[in-house]
């Protein structure tokens, strides 16, 4: 038997019997299935519906948390950019409206201005002068760039008309990134000069690399051409172009989703930094960002499989339980009804029985007597004692009236039987009537029937009617099994002081084991096609119980059946007690 | 011996007393208990063969109405019925208890029975 059979319930065992007298009440099979089915659908669903709209919820909260975050952090940076390069323009203004034009162009003051400059607010490399026609008149720092020629540059014709520059960072002369700030000062005598400073990148990109990024995060500056200006982690080198379109230009932090040169979806946030030539960029893996998300979900997932786990187990063993409980209750309902209806009709036999041998008893017993003073008559008058051939005729009519007399006595007997009594029993009487039940039908099927009891069986307290029934349910059986000219031995022995065996063997057509295994379940029958109705031998074990006896069966397939049946000698306390 | 045999049939009655009488047996025979009743009181009887069902006064009520004339008298219970009521009855008021039809050698070894007791 496998495990599946052993731990499947009852009702998944048994065959749904859907029509007859043992027809169950339910498909207890298919009201298992709805009720797993519909209990799980009600408690699952809004499990199920519950869980996605808080996945939905969280993931798109989480995601929107993380692009807040980015934002802010990008928009505190663009700020802290655009005052660092303000702060340091304002700081080149003050100067040229402070300080005269001959002052400025004084080394000495110069250099003192520098090194004032370095030490509030840092990051300036050298200070120059430079006047109307592009030449530098002045200069300190760590280079020789006195007298040199800026006319034909670029930068020198925005100042003249905006009145300030910031540059790209560039590696100028120096071959070190840096940037320059100049500013335009206009003479009274309607001349100008500009004051012009390079600053190191160094603090600036100590700023970028400060930011709190996570994984994979970068952040760092292009120009309006898409040239990356200042060191990045992940993307291409300085001064290279970036992988990604241009952002826009707006006024305000502006956030996009894009994909990297590896395909990966990252997250752009970018801002222009007000007049400079500078875009702040950061750039996040979208993987990296969701990463809380993605522990949360596990979490969630797992949760849900458990709960889904834990409750279907619920469902599946309250459901089997219950069920299995109302398919017992079924199983000992017609139990009790098959039980009821086999005593009633038995009782009924019984009562037919006993009426039919009463009103043939009486005229009967006149015949008896008739014939019987016939006889009387010739024997006793010695006229007619002669006659030896109306003598035998007589005997004749006496000998059937007496086996009249023995049939209809034996269903008196067998009627008064069927209520329990206790009573000193000889087993070879109850056989003897059992056996003479089925004489008829031996004789016309040719089976001989041999009971050997064994000479000390003593009288024992039983239940005569219930005995007749264990036996004749057995007897019955075998004959069942059993073709014309079968062999039916019937041994009774006394195997203790305390009981009496009795051995029922035919040669008849045997049981499988499968068979063997169930004989004694209610409704099991190997001859439901010939009206069999299942109960005769679960009867007959409640009966062998009930007089506080075993029964056990042997078989085997084609060769036979024994069945051996145990009777105390004393019955149980319970019975004798009825 | 004297007997007396109390049967509703009587044919069966009639017959068995014929050939009980065969047998040396004195016998006299009633169809009714109130006829028996008369007789007993004529003569005493040795023992009463009564049937247990007859119409009237049944055949345990007039064992009791005969055990008051004559306590010594014996009874065997004759019955084509056999019901429990009857199998208890018979089997406790009367020293045997014989369902019809009947042996007439059984019948006569338990009035010998009985008679000796």
């Amino acid at each position: 038997m496998s495990i599946f059979e052993q731990i499947s319930p009852d009702f998944l065992k048994s065959r749904n019997v859907t029509s007859g007298p043992f027809r169950q009440m339910f498909n207890y099979s298919l009201i298992w299935r709805w009720a797993i089915l519909l209990t799980s659908a009600v408690t699952l669903l809004p499990l199920i519906l519950i869980t996605a709209v808080d996945y939905n919820f969280t993931q798109k909260s989480i995601e929107s948390e993380n692009l807040l975050r980015t934002l802010r952090v990008a928009s505190n940076a663009r700020r802290a950019i655009s005052f660092f390069l303000s702060e340091r323009k304002s700081a080149l203004s003050f100067i040229v409206h402070d300080k005269s034009v001959d002052d400025l162009n004084n080394p000495e003051k110069l250099a003192a201005l520098l090194k004032n400059l370095r030490d509030s607010f840092g990051g300036f490399v050298d200070l120059g002068v430079i006047d109307k026609n592009g030449f530098q008149t002045t200069y300190v720092g760590p280079y020789t760039l006195e007298g040199k020629d800026y006319s034909d540059q670029q930068w020198f014709k925005e100042v003249q008309e905006k009145g300030f520059h910031i540059s790209d960072v560039f590696l100028g002369f120096r071959k070190v990134p840096h940037l320059v700030i100049a500013v335009r000062h206009n003479l009274p005598d309607g001349s100008f000069y500009i004051l012009r400073t390079a600053l190191d990148t160094i603090l600036f990109n100590e700023h970028l690399s400060s930011l709190e990024l996570s994984g994979r995060g970068d952040a760092f500056l292009i120009n309006h051409q898409g040239i990356i200006q200042t060191p990045t982690r992940y993307q291409s080198k300085i001064f290279e172009k970036i992988a990604y379109a241009i952002p826009a230009y707006s006024d305000n932090t502006e956030i996009r989703e894009d994909k990297n040169i590896a395909g990966d979806q990252v997250i752009i946030c970018s801002a222009y930094i007000p007049d400079s030539p500078y875009i702040l960029m950061i750039v996040k893996h979208k993987k990296d960002m969701m990463q809380s998300w993605s522990e949360t979900r596990l979490k969630l997932i797992g949760f849900l499989a458990v709960s889904i786990t834990v409750i279907l187990m619920v469902i599946l063993g309250f459901s089997t339980y219950l069920v299995n409980n109302v398919y017992l209750a079924d199983q000992r309902r017609l139990m009790i009804l098959h039980e009821m209806e086999y005593s009633n009709k038995l009782a009924s036999i019984g009562r037919l029985a006993a009426g039919v041998a009463h009103e043939i008893n009486n005229p009967l017993a006149i015949i008896n007597e008739k014939a019987g003073l016939i006889k009387d008559l010739f024997t006793y008058v010695e006229t007619y004692a002669a006659d030896a051939r109306i003598l035998g005729l007589i005997d004749s009519i006496l000998a059937s009236v007496e086996r009249c007399g023995t049939i209809t006595k034996r269903l008196l007997g067998f009627a008064r039987h069927m209520e329990v009594t206790i009573e000193s029993i000889s087993l070879e009487k109850v056989l003897d009537e059992v056996l003479g039940f089925l004489q008829k039908e031996a004789e016309y099927r040719n089976i001989a029937v041999n009971l050997d009891i064994a000479a000390d069986i003593p009288e024992f307290q039983s239940d005569r009617g219930k005995l007749q029934q264990i036996f004749l349910n057995i007897v019955n059986n075998a004959f069942g099994a059993m073709d014309v000219g079968g062999k039916l031995d019937i041994a009774v022995r006394q195997d203790d002081t305390q009981h009496i065996i009795t051995r029922i063997t035919d040669n008849g057509c045997g049981m499988s084991e499968e068979d063997l295994g169930k004989i004694y379940e209610p409704f099991y029958s190997t001859k439901t096609k010939t009206g069999g109705t299942g109960l005769g031998l679960s009867i007959t074990y409640g009966l062998v119980q009930e007089l506080g006896g075993k029964i056990h069966v042997t078989s085997k397939k084609g060769a036979g059946t024994t069945f051996t049946v145990s009777l105390p000698l004393e019955p149980p306390p319970k019975t004798a007690e009825k | 011996m004297r007997v007396l045999l109390v049967d509703d049939e009587v044919e069966f009655v009639a017959t068995l007393a014929e050939r009980l009488s065969f047998r040396n047996i004195e016998v006299d025979y009633a169809t009714k208990g109130a006829d028996a009743l008369v007789l007993a009181k004529k003569k005493v009887y040795d023992l009463a063969i009564l049937d247990m069902k007859m119409p009237g006064i049944s055949g345990i009520e007039l064992k009791g109405l005969l055990e008051k004339q004559s306590p010594t008298m014996k009874f065997i219970f004759l019955t084509g019925h056999g019901s429990e009521d009857d199998y208890k009855a018979g089997t406790s008021e009367a020293c045997c208890y014989l369902i019809k039809p009947i042996n007439i050698d059984i019948l006569l070894a338990k009035i010998k029975q009985a008679t000796e007791e």
